[in-house]
């Protein structure tokens, strides 16, 4: 299933700005930056429990926040792009 | 069943593969050029001289992601991958029974009629789809010919006489062959099957794309823990992937030559796409194998059936269905392998 994670991490405090790197590297393990802090990641349910898990714990839950959007495993239909920086499909030919 | 995960293909000659943390990174002169997370490959094919670094064939060996190492005109030469998955006594069951000429043959006889009766069904599809242009006395003879080729399989009580009726059927099947070809006729005729080099368009095109099946299928048994380069129908000789070669049997007419035949019939690939050499050999351009390349991927995802497991699965997962059947088999768990027919 294709998941979007997007994320708000505060940055006033230097130990803010260590957990925005820190959730960053999460999400690149995990899938694709479309946006600064908007990722789209292609995961089984284990693979998004496991991220789920591991990002919540970085996060102060004070002035952080974390939204996931399910776009299930039919999300071609359901994203549109404009502009630069189109990205790749995870799911079609992969060909460099 | 499992997901049919993605397998990236490095066609472009200055690149190296790198990894940082559980991503695989394409760079051309130290610049990234493309990240992708591993858990979303099963496989990456290199064409002519990528370099990976030893700490990404460690990422991927430790996440069962095979690379593969092509030259540039898709000859195989080398793969890594990790520990072999599975039990050494389903490893041994296959040892013993690839020196056992009784299962050899009665394995071999399934890989075979299935593919005659594969092949059969092409030749099948083409008359009924194209009866007004297609040679309709040839073709029905080769049909009427091929049906009675299983029964013949089951009288076969050793390897070379079923390599024997193997033979006959695809030389029946490739003499047949160039009815299937509807468009650009002149540029892709076929004077039988040949290899190593392949001296004509469709031989360098079937070459090309046997060549990606067999890194499937090899994927494929070693993912069930099977041996790919013990075989019962096709004999061990080093670093040939035998069993893998017995499963593709089936495989080839559905998977690589109905591809090959669309994509000439449909032109997306022409004959300025081919350069011919001095000794003969045909090979595909760049352009025209990135097109072939793409054709493949996207094939792989096509819907189907399985007529065995009756459950819808994307084709590209059938090598697997069939590596585990085949395991499943040799467990006890099956009576018998049901091979893949195509219907």
């Amino acid at each position: 299933m294709m998941v979007l994670i997007t994320y708000d991490v505060s940055v006033t405090t230097d130990s803010g700005k260590k957990r925005l790197r820190r959730v960053a590297k999460q999400c690149v393990n995990y899938g694709q930056r479309v946006q600064n802090s908007v990722f789209e990641c292609l995961l089984d349910p284990a693979q998004f429990a496991e991220l789920k898990h591991r990002l919540e714990s970085i996060i102060n839950h004070e002035t952080d926040s974390l939204r996931y959007y399910f776009l299930g495993s039919n999300w071609k239909n359901r994203v549109e792009h404009v502009g630069a920086k189109s990205g790749y499909d995870p799911e079609g030919v992969l060909m460099i | 069943m499992r997901r049919l995960l993605n397998t990236l293909y490095v066609t472009l000659p200055d690149v190296y593969l790198a990894c940082d943390g559980e991503n695989v990174l394409i760079k051309v002169n130290d610049e990234i050029k493309f990240r992708v997370p591993v858990h979303n490959l099963e496989g990456i094919v290199c064409f002519g001289f990528a370099g990976a670094s030893p700490r990404l064939m460690h990422l991927c060996c430790e996440r069962g992601v095979a690379i593969s190492f092509l030259s540039q005109y898709g000859k195989f030469m080398g793969r890594i991958t990790g520990n072999v998955s599975g039990n050494v006594l389903l490893r041994r069951t296959q040892y013993r029974w690839s020196d056992d000429e009784i299962v050899t043959t009665r394995l071999s006889r399934r890989f075979i009629a299935a593919k005659i009766m594969n092949s059969r069904a092409v030749l099948h599809r083409v008359l009924r789809d194209h009866t007004e242009v297609v040679d309709n006395e040839a073709l029905e003879r080769a049909l009427q010919l091929l049906a009675r080729m299983p029964a013949k399989l089951e009288m076969a009580h050793h390897g070379d006489s079923i390599r024997g009726i193997e033979g006959e059927a695809a030389h029946l099947y490739f003499s047949n062959f160039n009815q299937l070809v509807l468009n650009q006729k002149e540029a892709f005729r076929m004077l039988g099957r040949n290899r190593r080099p392949p001296t004509d368009r469709v031989n360098a095109l079937l070459s090309f794309l046997y060549t990606l099946l067999t890194h499937e299928v090899v994927a494929a048994l070693e993912s069930v823990g099977l041996d790919p380069q013990v075989g019962f129908l096709h004999r061990d000789r080093p670093g040939r992937p035998s069993l893998a070669l017995d499963v593709m049997e089936e495989l080839r007419p559905h998977f690589v030559d109905r591809l090959a035949v669309t994509l000439i019939n449909r032109n997306q690939i022409t004959a300025k796409g081919f350069v011919v050499k001095e000794n003969g050999a045909v090979i595909m351009d760049d352009d025209t194998r990135k097109e072939v390349l793409t054709a493949w991927q996207k094939r792989k995802q096509e819907e189907i059936t399985h007529p065995y497991l009756e459950e819808k699965i994307p084709l590209g997962l059938v090598p697997y269905v069939q590596a585990m059947l085949l395991a499943r088999h040799m467990r006890g768990d099956l009576e018998d392998y049901p091979p893949f027919f195509w219907k």
